[in-house]
């Protein structure tokens, strides 16, 4: 018989701890094929969050260490200067890649730190239990703005990964969403990509995922991913945002 | 003899920490301490090291972390404020059991306070400095020779026991001259390191965290650590005992103070006061066996520093009420002359009637 479907290598066997519909496990999904797919197995290092993915270090079978809540760029920057040959990833949510970490998200980027963020934006602080977020949307209630977030208080939704496009350091920077299937398939596309801009040396990448939170947004799993589509895709356009290989091809 | 060199603290530093195969330096300007990032942006890279820049404190030490973890010898340094946002970094290293050196060249404070030399951080510095239960062994140098050579033991103790290790001086242990010895690093036996993350190649996959949801693990870590810090506090104090045989009196003053104290004592013993000094050189763990032992014959102790009094405490808590302890000091980044310290000995001699 042949197998069609099967944990990928690099995903220990336990359960995930994630909520039902959350899109986190996905995305684990997604990179773990890809390192065995791109054979980087052996030589990747990961950097997870302060966020709902601090315990991803428990899941993928790689070398990772986690960051203080917001460091992470500033940690894989450690490992990346002192292992010049290995592959260095951050993993990071909306708020530690956004709010408390933009400085070194910025600064990381700016640099062209040879190393790969995956951006997990589902527009609320899971973890700490669904506070308001950069990337709150307006209107969005959150517990930490029950009338809805208003531009004239908490100011607008910050859209982070146009920033870093704007950046001469950042050489790929992408976003996608996991509203559907062929969503998801793109995204994994645009990580592998990220992943080769790392390898071939030229500047930081970066994946912003658009991910649904139900538990926090208080939305089924199914109402969860369209509103994927139907508003986070409005505020945050998916697509990639720069290709500096792209660029070069053309030139 | 050996060949002596003239060197200024800051490159005393730098210099050390070349010398003990640190590979990695990260860090944000701040004065007065600004010369060991410039010399190590100078030096480093002709040993094949990295020099970085970061954006801000926090994110040095965060670099600071990754590099140790990835088994590389790492350091940073700093001045005051700069010490305060690195502190969420080092429990983190503490945590995580990641070697590193740390350099606070303290300035006067609270908060953007001045630039002058000051011994403000002394509780920052041993009771933790960050949140959680831990410890950093702490030494405060008072000569450049001794703050080479403290630099590059640092390297050792921090791989040694798999901590951070922090070295405090201020402006004027900085900015100081003296001519000396470029002594080799020790050989020494250290652990291998077998906690380092380089890629899961030949050897399962290993995680680095600090993360420990249940509390039965997070308390035998807390245990772990403490058996640790107790190691550390049966081997690592030093301190410096000057004239002190046959004293009536004992100044306790660390770092530039002492030096300061130290005129004092010569100049006091020379009017037949019986005086004398002790240097704590670590300020973690903290020598209180030595101050015992001078307790069993001296009654008198004056502790001296600048700053509004902090190891003051230390020194009481070594006492245990077995002889007196008064205390002077000049905070806010005042440096005192020896004349100075001299006119309080001799009116704390007449006070107590010595
Ligand atoms: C210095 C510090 N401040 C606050 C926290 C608490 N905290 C942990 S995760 C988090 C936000 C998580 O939100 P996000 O980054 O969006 O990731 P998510 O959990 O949604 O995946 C916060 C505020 C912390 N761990 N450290």
């Amino acid at each position: 018989m042949n197998k069609v479907f099967s944990k990928p290598k690099y995903l220990k066997d336990v359960p995930f701890h994630y909520c039902p519909g959350c899109g986190h496990s996905i995305i684990h999904r997604l990179i773990a094929e890809l390192i065995d797919e791109m054979n980087m197995g052996l030589r990747i290092i990961g950097v997870p969050p302060a966020g709902c993915a601090v315990l991803a270090y428990n899941y993928f079978d790689i070398d990772m260490c986690e960051a203080p809540h917001g460091r992470g760029c500033a940690v894989a920057t450690g490992f990346k200067r002192s292992q010049p040959d290995k592959i260095v990833f951050t993993y990071q949510g909306d708020g530690d890649m956004a709010a408390i970490g933009t400085a070194e998200t910025l600064h990381a980027a700016n640099r062209g730190e040879r190393i790969t963020s995956i951006f997990v934006n589902n527009a609320v602080y899971g973890m700490t239990g669904g506070q308001m977020a950069p990337t709150t949307l307006l209107g969005q209630k959150t517990s930490t703005s029950p009338y809805g977030r208003r531009a004239d208080v908490e100011g607008y939704p910050l859209l982070i990964t146009e920033l870093i496009a704007s950046l001469k350091g950042a050489a790929y920077v992408a976003r996608n969403s996991l509203a559907t299937p062929a969503k998801i398939l793109a995204a994994k596309r645009s990580i592998k990509k990220a992943f080769e801009v790392q390898m071939q040396g030229i500047g930081y990448s970066l994946v912003e995922i658009l991910s649904p939170c139900p538990t926090n947004w208080k939305l089924s799993a199914i109402d969860s991913f369209k509103l994927l589509e139907t508003r986070m895709e409005k505020e945050f356009p998916i697509g990639v945002l720069k290709d500096v290989t792209k660029a070069k091809e053309e030139a | 003899m050996e060949n002596k060199v003239l060197m200024k603290g800051t490159d005393a530093i730098g210099e050390a920490a070349i010398q003990a195969g640190c590979k990695c330096y990260f860090g944000y300007p701040i004065t007065p301490q600004n010369e060991i990032p410039e010399y190590m942006a100078r030096r480093i890279e002709e040993v094949g090291g990295v020099f970085l820049q970061g954006e801000s404190e926090i994110a040095s030490i965060n670099m600071v972390l990754g590099a140790a973890a990835s088994g590389v010898r790492a350091m940073t340094s700093s001045s005051s404020p700069g010490i305060s946002l690195k502190q969420e970094g080092m429990s983190f290293l503490a945590a995580m059991e990641l070697p590193a050196v740390i350099v606070n060249i303290m300035r006067g404070g609270p908060g953007l306070g001045n630039i002058a030399p000051a011994q403000g951080d002394y509780y920052q510095a041993t009771r933790g400095g960050g949140h959680g239960d831990y410890r950093t062994p702490v030494f405060a140098p008072a000569a450049i020779q001794e703050l080479y050579d403290i630099t590059m033991d640092a390297f050792d103790i921090a791989d040694m026991y798999r901590t951070p290790v922090m070295i405090m001086g201020d402006g004027m242990m900085g900015q100081m001259m003296e001519p000396i010895v470029l002594n080799k690093r020790k050989e020494i036996n250290l652990p291998v390191k077998d906690y380092i993350l380089t890629g899961a190649d030949g050897r399962p996959s290993r995680i680095m965290r600090s993360l420990i949801l249940d509390v039965m693990e997070m308390e035998e870590h807390n245990w772990k650590l403490k058996r640790k810090y107790d190691l550390m506090r049966s081997r690592l104090p030093s301190c410096e005992e000057f004239m002190t045989d046959g004293a009536k009196l004992v100044i306790v003053a660390y770092g530039t103070a002492a030096r300061i104290a130290k005129g004092a004592v010569k100049r006091a013993r020379r009017d037949g006061v019986a005086v004398g000094l002790l240097r704590p050189i670590s300020l973690w763990p903290f020598p209180d066996k030595a101050i015992q032992n001078l307790a069993k014959e001296v009654k008198n102790f004056l502790v001296f520093e600048m700053s509004t009094g902090q190891m003051v405490d230390d020194v009481i808590m070594a006492l245990k009420g077995k002889a007196e302890c008064e205390f002077y000091g000049r905070p806010g980044g005042v440096v005192p002359t020896p004349a100075e310290i001299e006119r309080i000995i001799g009116r704390y001699w007449v006070q107590r009637g010595l």
